[in-house]
C-alpha cells in the first residue's frame, strides 16, 4: 500500500492549490511502531507529511462530524462507508467533501503482532505482503495476511464506495469470507454461557471510552452514559454499568456500523467489543439485507418504516 | 489573596475527613424571586458544637450535601455575625439544586466547609467599599454587607456603596433587607432594575454598569470595588471601573466553576495553577488577568 | 542503608510469611498484558513484565472508592446523615513497582497532602503501603524517565529497591518501613555492601544507557503561562485527539476524580471515581456553559497541568515520570515528548527585538 503515498500527496497538493478544499485529513508518520497520527494539512507545501501504510486503522470519518469547511479526506473502504453514514445522517454534506479513495488490503493488528514477541518491538518495515518486525536482539518476517486486524481479515468492502478520485487501482474484494463465524459461535451458547462470555470480555474495561470516541458513529453531543438528568448509567466500574455501556452502544450502532475496527484498535486493554456490534450487523443483514454505508441514496432500515418490515409488532 | 485558614486536621488521633459533611436540618425555606427559581435555605446544625467548627468569613462558600443526590458549591449568604444558623440561596439549575427546591423545613441534609478564601477584610479596613452586584450573584455580597454593618465592624470601614440590580423588582434578592438598608445613613444604596411597569418604583432604572457610572465613587488607593454578577454585567462594568480610575488590584471578584471536592484536589475548577475552590473563589482582577480565562 | 541478598528460592517462602501481616499486590498477567492485582494466597507476582498496562495508582487511588455511606430509610435515627465506612488499613506490600511509578506517588502526594487539607482516603492507602521497587533493566523505547525526574534505578518513593541478579535479588533497604517488610519476610542475609553496590551501579549504568528517549524541560518554569496557553501549536496537537480517557487513566500521575452518590433501595454511598480532563462533562457548568468547551481546551489543560501549572505550583519538576504509557497506548499517537518539546522551546527562537 506504500505506493499510494505519492498519489495521495499529488492529489492533496492539487486540491489544496486549486482551493477545491480548505484542508486535507490524512495520517502522518507515527512516533512509535504500528501507529500513525491523524493529521490535517492546510498548506499545499505540507502534503509530504501525509503517509499511508498498514497502520492507518483509525477511521478518519470520525474527524468529519459537523465540519463547516470544504474537506479533502483520505478514505479506505470502511472510512468511505462511514463517510456515507455521516452523509446520510446529515453530519456532513457530500458537496463539502473531496474523497481521496484508497483501495485497501487490510491494516495490521498491533495487538496480535505485539503478542508474538516477548521483547519490545522497535521497528516494523513493510514491503508488499512482508512485514519485518525487529527489536532488541530479534528480527522476524511475517506475512501481512497472517497478522491482519480481525475485521480486515473478514472485510468484503476493501474498495472505497464513495470517492472523487482514487489513489490506486481498485483491488479485488475478498470472496467466500465467512463474516459471522464468531457471532454464530456466541449465538450457539446457552444464556448462562453467553453471560459468562460477555463478563469475561468486559472484565478489563476501565470505562475510558476510547472505543466510543474512536467510533465515527458515536457523535452524540451528550452520550447516554454522560447524562445526569436522568442518570441512566452509573459512573463506577460496577459490571452492570460497564455492560450497560457496551450493550447499549452496540445497539446504537446497529445498521450503522461498518466493522471498521476502530473501537478494538483504540481499546487500551484489548477488549473485543466487535463481538457485540457484529451480532447487530449480522441481524441487520439477515432481517433487512442491509449493510451500512454502501450507498448515500437509501435510508438505513432502522430510521425508516416499511410495510414489509419483518416484525409483526410494528404493524 | 489571603491564605486559606489552617484547619484542625487531627481529631482524637485520626485525620479529620474533609469530605464528611456536618449534618444540618432545614429550618426554613424562603422563595426569593417572582420566578420562584431562587430559594433561600436556612440551615441549623444538628450537633450544636459543629457551628463553632464551621467558623467562616464573608465571601466563603460551602458544599451543600443531599444524600443520594450529591453536592453543590454555594456561597454562604449568612454573615459570620449572624449566629445559630447558616443561609444559602440556591438557584434551580442542575440535579442537586432542583432536588433541593423540593425539600422542606425539617428535612435533613449536610454542609461541608467553610471552603475557599474570603473577601480581603483586613486589607479593606479603613477603606471605602463599593459593592456591585447583579441578579442572583448577590449571596455572598449580602453576607459582606451584614458583616460590615454589624455594630462591631462598621467603624472599620469608611464609605460603603452598594449598587445592586436585577431584571425586575420581583427578581431582587433579600428585598426586605434592601429596603432596611435604604433607610440607613451609613450605607449608600443604589438599587436598580432593568425595567419595571410599577408606577411606585422609587429606585433606579437602568443596567448595573450605567448606574455604576452614575453613582460609584472615583477609584483611588483607598477604594475597593467588589463585583459579582453574570458575565455580561461584569463585561460592561469593567470599562466603567477603568474609567473611574479603579486599579485592577482594587477590583475584587468572586468566580464560579464546576466543583466537586471543594478543597483543590479533584482537579476540575482550575484557572491555570489556581483552583477556584481553594485558591479562590475571590480573586482580584489583576490576578484573573494573569491566568487563562477558563471560567 | 543495607543491602540484603534474597535467593530466588527464598522468594516464594518469604511472600508466604508476608501474607499474614500484609496484603500483597504485584503484577499479574491476564490475557496479554500485566496489571497490578491483589495477590491471592500463594499467587506469585510476575516480574517478567516490562511494566504494567495500567499504573499501580489504583492501589492508593482505586478507580471507584466508597467515601461515605448513608441510609434514606426515615425509620432510622440517622437517616440522610453521611457516615464514614469501615476502613481496611491492613498494611500493603506493593511488590515489583517500577521506580517511575513509585516516584509518581511522590508527585501526586503534593495534591492530596496539603497544608490546608488532607485527603484521608488517599493518605490512608498510601501510608498503609510499603513499596518494594523492581529496578528496570529493560526500559522501553518510549520511556524517558531519566530526563523526567526519575530513572530506571531511581529510589524516590521506594522503601526497598530490588535489583534482579540472575539467581537472586539484591534488596536495597531504603526506609524503616522497607526494613520491617524484609524482616517480616525473613529476608535478612546482609552482604558486604561494597561489591553489591558496585554490581548495582554497573547494572544501573547499563540500564540508563539503554534509555534513548530524552526530553528537555528547563524552559518550562520561565515560560509565561498565558503566552504558552495562547501558543498556536495547540490546534495541531489537539487535532488527532478523540478525547478518550486512555492517557489519563493509564497515567501514574493523573489524579482527577469525580464524586457521585449511588443509591440501591434505601442504602446509599457517596463514592469517587477516576475522572478525566479529556471529558467535556468534567468542567460543564450546571447552567450549560463550559469553560473548556472544545477538545483543544481539554488537550491543552492536560499538558499545561502536567508541564506548566504543576511546575509553577509546587516547584517540584513536571507532573510526569516518563513511563511512556500514554505514548504507547494513545489510540491516535499523540506523543507527550513532542508536546514537551513544543512547550519548552516555545518562543526561544524568536529574535529579541530590543
Amino acid at each position: 500500500m506504500l505506493e499510494y503515498n505519492d498519489k495521495i500527496r499529488e492529489i492533496s497538493k492539487k486540491i489544496l492549490k486549486e482551493c477545491k478544499v480548505d484542508l486535507v485529513i490524512g495520517f502522518r508518520k507515527g512516533s512509535v511502531p504500528m501507529m500513525n497520527e491523524p493529521h490535517v494539512v492546510k498548506n499545499p507545501d505540507d502534503v509530504d507529511k501525509l503517509i499511508w501504510d498498514s497502520h492507518c486503522g483509525i477511521n478518519l470519518a470520525n474527524y468529519l462530524t459537523e465540519r463547516k469547511e470544504k474537506v479533502g479526506i483520505i478514505a479506505k473502504g470502511c472510512d468511505s462507508r462511514n463517510i456515507a453514514v455521516h452523509i446520510i445522517e446529515n453530519k456532513i454534506d457530500r458537496d463539502q467533501l473531496y474523497i481521496i479513495g484508497v483501495p485497501c488490503q487490510g491494516m495490521v493488528d498491533k495487538r496480535q503482532i505485539t503478542a508474538k514477541f516477548s521483547g519490545e518491538i522497535q521497528s516494523i518495515i513493510e514491503k508488499g505482503d512482508t512485514i519485518t518486525v525487529s527489536g532488541n536482539g530479534f528480527e522476524e518476517k511475517l506475512s501481512k495476511t497472517d497478522v491482519l486486524q480481525k475485521n480486515c481479515a473478514v472485510c468484503t468492502h476493501r474498495n472505497p464506495v464513495v470517492y472523487d478520485e482514487l489513489a490506486g487501482d481498485l483491488v479485488e474484494e475478498q470472496r467466500g469470507v465467512d463474516r459471522y463465524e464468531d457471532v454464530r459461535a456466541v449465538e450457539a451458547m446457552d444464556s448462562e454461557a453467553k453471560w459468562q462470555y460477555f463478563d469475561e470480555i468486559l472484565a478489563p474495561c476501565i470505562r475510558c471510552y476510547a472505543c466510543r470516541n474512536a467510533c465515527p458513529l458515536c457523535y452524540c453531543p451528550t452520550c447516554f452514559v454522560d447524562e445526569s438528568r436522568p442518570q441512566w448509567v452509573g459512573k463506577s466500574i460496577d459490571p452492570t454499568d460497564t455492560r450497560t455501556f457496551h450493550f447499549l452502544r452496540a445497539y446504537h450502532c446497529a445498521g450503522r456500523c461498518t466493522d471498521c475496527g476502530a473501537c478494538e484498535r483504540a481499546c487500551p486493554v484489548g477488549i473485543n467489543m466487535r463481538v457485540f456490534t457484529k451480532k447487530l450487523e449480522k441481524d441487520c443483514k439477515d432481517l433487512f439485507d442491509w449493510e451500512a454505508g454502501l450507498t448515500i441514496d437509501v435510508r438505513p432500515p432502522l430510521d425508516i418504516y416499511r410495510p414489509e418490515d419483518p416484525d409483526e409488532f410494528i404493524k | 489573596m489571603e491564605p486559606a485558614k489552617l484547619t484542625n486536621h487531627k481529631k482524637g488521633g485520626r485525620l479529620e475527613n474533609p469530605y464528611l459533611p456536618y449534618p444540618v436540618r432545614i429550618d426554613d425555606v424562603i422563595v426569593e424571586t417572582e420566578d420562584k427559581n431562587l430559594k433561600t435555605f436556612k440551615l441549623v446544625f444538628l450537633n450544636p458544637e459543629d457551628e463553632n467548627k464551621f467558623a467562616y468569613e464573608a465571601g466563603q462558600f460551602a458544599e451543600l450535601s443531599v444524600a443520594g443526590q450529591g453536592e453543590i458549591p454555594i456561597g454562604i449568604a449568612s454573615s459570620p455575625t449572624e449566629k445559630g444558623f447558616l443561609m444559602f440561596t440556591v438557584n434551580k439549575v442542575g440535579l442537586v439544586s432542583s432536588y433541593m427546591h423540593s425539600m422542606q423545613a425539617g428535612d435533613i441534609m449536610g454542609v461541608r466547609g467553610p471552603l475557599g478564601n474570603w473577601y480581603p477584610w483586613e486589607q479593606m479596613e479603613g477603606k471605602n467599599v463599593v459593592i456591585i452586584g447583579g441578579g442572583f450573584a448577590f449571596t455572598t455580597l449580602r453576607s459582606a454587607i451584614i458583616y460590615m454593618l454589624d455594630p462591631a465592624n462598621r467603624k472599620k470601614f469608611n464609605e460603603i456603596h452598594v449598587i445592586y440590580g436585577a431584571r425586575t423588582p420581583g427578581m431582587l434578592l433579600y428585598r426586605d433587607e434592601l429596603m432596611e438598608w435604604e433607610k440607613r445613613d451609613d450605607i449608600h444604596m443604589h438599587i436598580t432594575v432593568d425595567g419595571t411597569d410599577d408606577p411606585d418604583w422609587q429606585y433606579n432604572t437602568g443596567f448595573v454598569p450605567t448606574i455604576t457610572e452614575q453613582k460609584a465613587p472615583q477609584g483611588n488607593d483607598d477604594t475597593y470595588a467588589i463585583v459579582c454578577g453574570p458575565p455580561i454585567m461584569i463585561k460592561f462594568t469593567q470599562p466603567v471601573l477603568d474609567n473611574l480610575g479603579y486599579d485592577h488590584d482594587h477590583i475584587i471578584m468572586s468566580l464560579e466553576n464546576r466543583m466537586k471536592c471543594g478543597i483543590g484536589m479533584c482537579g476540575r475548577c482550575n484557572l491555570g495553577k489556581e483552583f477556584v475552590c481553594k485558591d479562590g473563589p475571590i480573586f482580584t482582577l489583576l490576578e484573573i488577568n494573569q491566568t487563562p480565562k477558563e471560567y | 542503608m543495607t543491602i540484603i541478598r534474597i535467593d530466588k528460592k527464598d522468594w516464594a517462602p518469604g511472600l508466604e510469611k508476608l501474607n499474614s501481616s500484609y496484603r500483597l499486590f504485584g503484577p499479574v498477567k491476564e490475557q496479554d498484558f500485566h496489571n497490578f492485582k491483589e495477590l491471592a494466597k500463594g499467587e506469585q507476582p510476575d516480574f517478567n513484565c516490562l511494566n504494567t498496562r495500567l499504573s499501580p495508582k489504583s492501589i492508593v487511588q482505586p478507580q471507584s472508592e466508597i467515601m461515605l455511606e448513608f441510609t434514606l430509610d426515615e425509620s432510622q435515627a440517622d437517616h440522610h446523615i453521611m457516615k464514614e465506612p469501615a476502613v481496611n488499613d491492613k498494611p500493603r506490600a506493593v511488590l515489583g513497582i517500577r521506580p517511575c511509578d513509585a516516584k509518581a506517588f511522590q508527585l501526586v502526594k503534593l495534591n492530596f497532602d496539603t497544608l490546608e487539607h488532607k485527603d484521608v482516603y488517599w493518605l490512608r492507602n498510601y501510608e498503609a503501603s510499603t513499596f518494594v521497587g523492581l529496578a528496570c533493566d529493560n526500559p522501553c523505547s518510549a520511556c524517558f524517565c531519566s530526563t523526567a525526574g526519575s530513572g530506571p534505578y531511581n529510589e524516590e518513593g521506594l522503601d526497598v529497591l530490588l535489583v534482579n541478579a540472575e539467581d537472586h535479588y539484591l534488596a536495597k533497604t531504603l526506609t524503616p518501613k522497607g526494613e520491617a517488610l524484609l524482616k517480616s519476610a525473613g529476608w535478612q542475609a546482609t552482604i558486604e555492601p561494597g561489591a553489591a553496590e558496585a554490581q548495582i551501579a554497573a547494572q544501573q549504568k547499563s540500564a540508563e544507557e539503554r534509555i534513548q528517549s530524552r526530553v528537555y524541560t528547563d524552559n518550562l518554569r520561565g515560560q509565561v503561562t498565558n503566552e504558552l496557553y495562547e501558543a498556536p501549536f495547540w490546534e495541531e496537537v489537539a487535532f488527532a485527539c478523540i478525547n478518550c480517557g486512555t492517557c489519563t487513566y493509564l497515567c501514574p500521575t493523573c489524579w482527577c476524580f469525580d464524586i457521585q452518590d449511588e443509591v440501591h433501595g434505601c442504602a446509599g454511598v457517596r463514592m469517587r471515581n477516576w475522572d478525566s480532563c479529556m471529558y467535556p462533562l468534567f468542567t460543564l457548568h450546571g447552567a450549560g456553559h463550559n469553560p473548556r468547551g472544545t477538545k483543544t481546551h481539554r488537550v491543552r489543560q492536560r499538558f499545561m497541568h502536567k508541564l506548566k501549572y504543576y511546575v509553577d505550583k509546587y516547584d517540584n519538576g513536571i507532573q510526569c515520570v516518563g513511563c511512556g504509557r500514554c505514548i504507547r497506548f494513545c489510540p491516535v499517537n499523540i506523543d507527550i515528548r513532542d508536546v514537551i518539546d513544543k512547550m519548552n522551546t516555545y518562543g526561544t527562537c524568536q529574535v529579541d527585538q530590543s
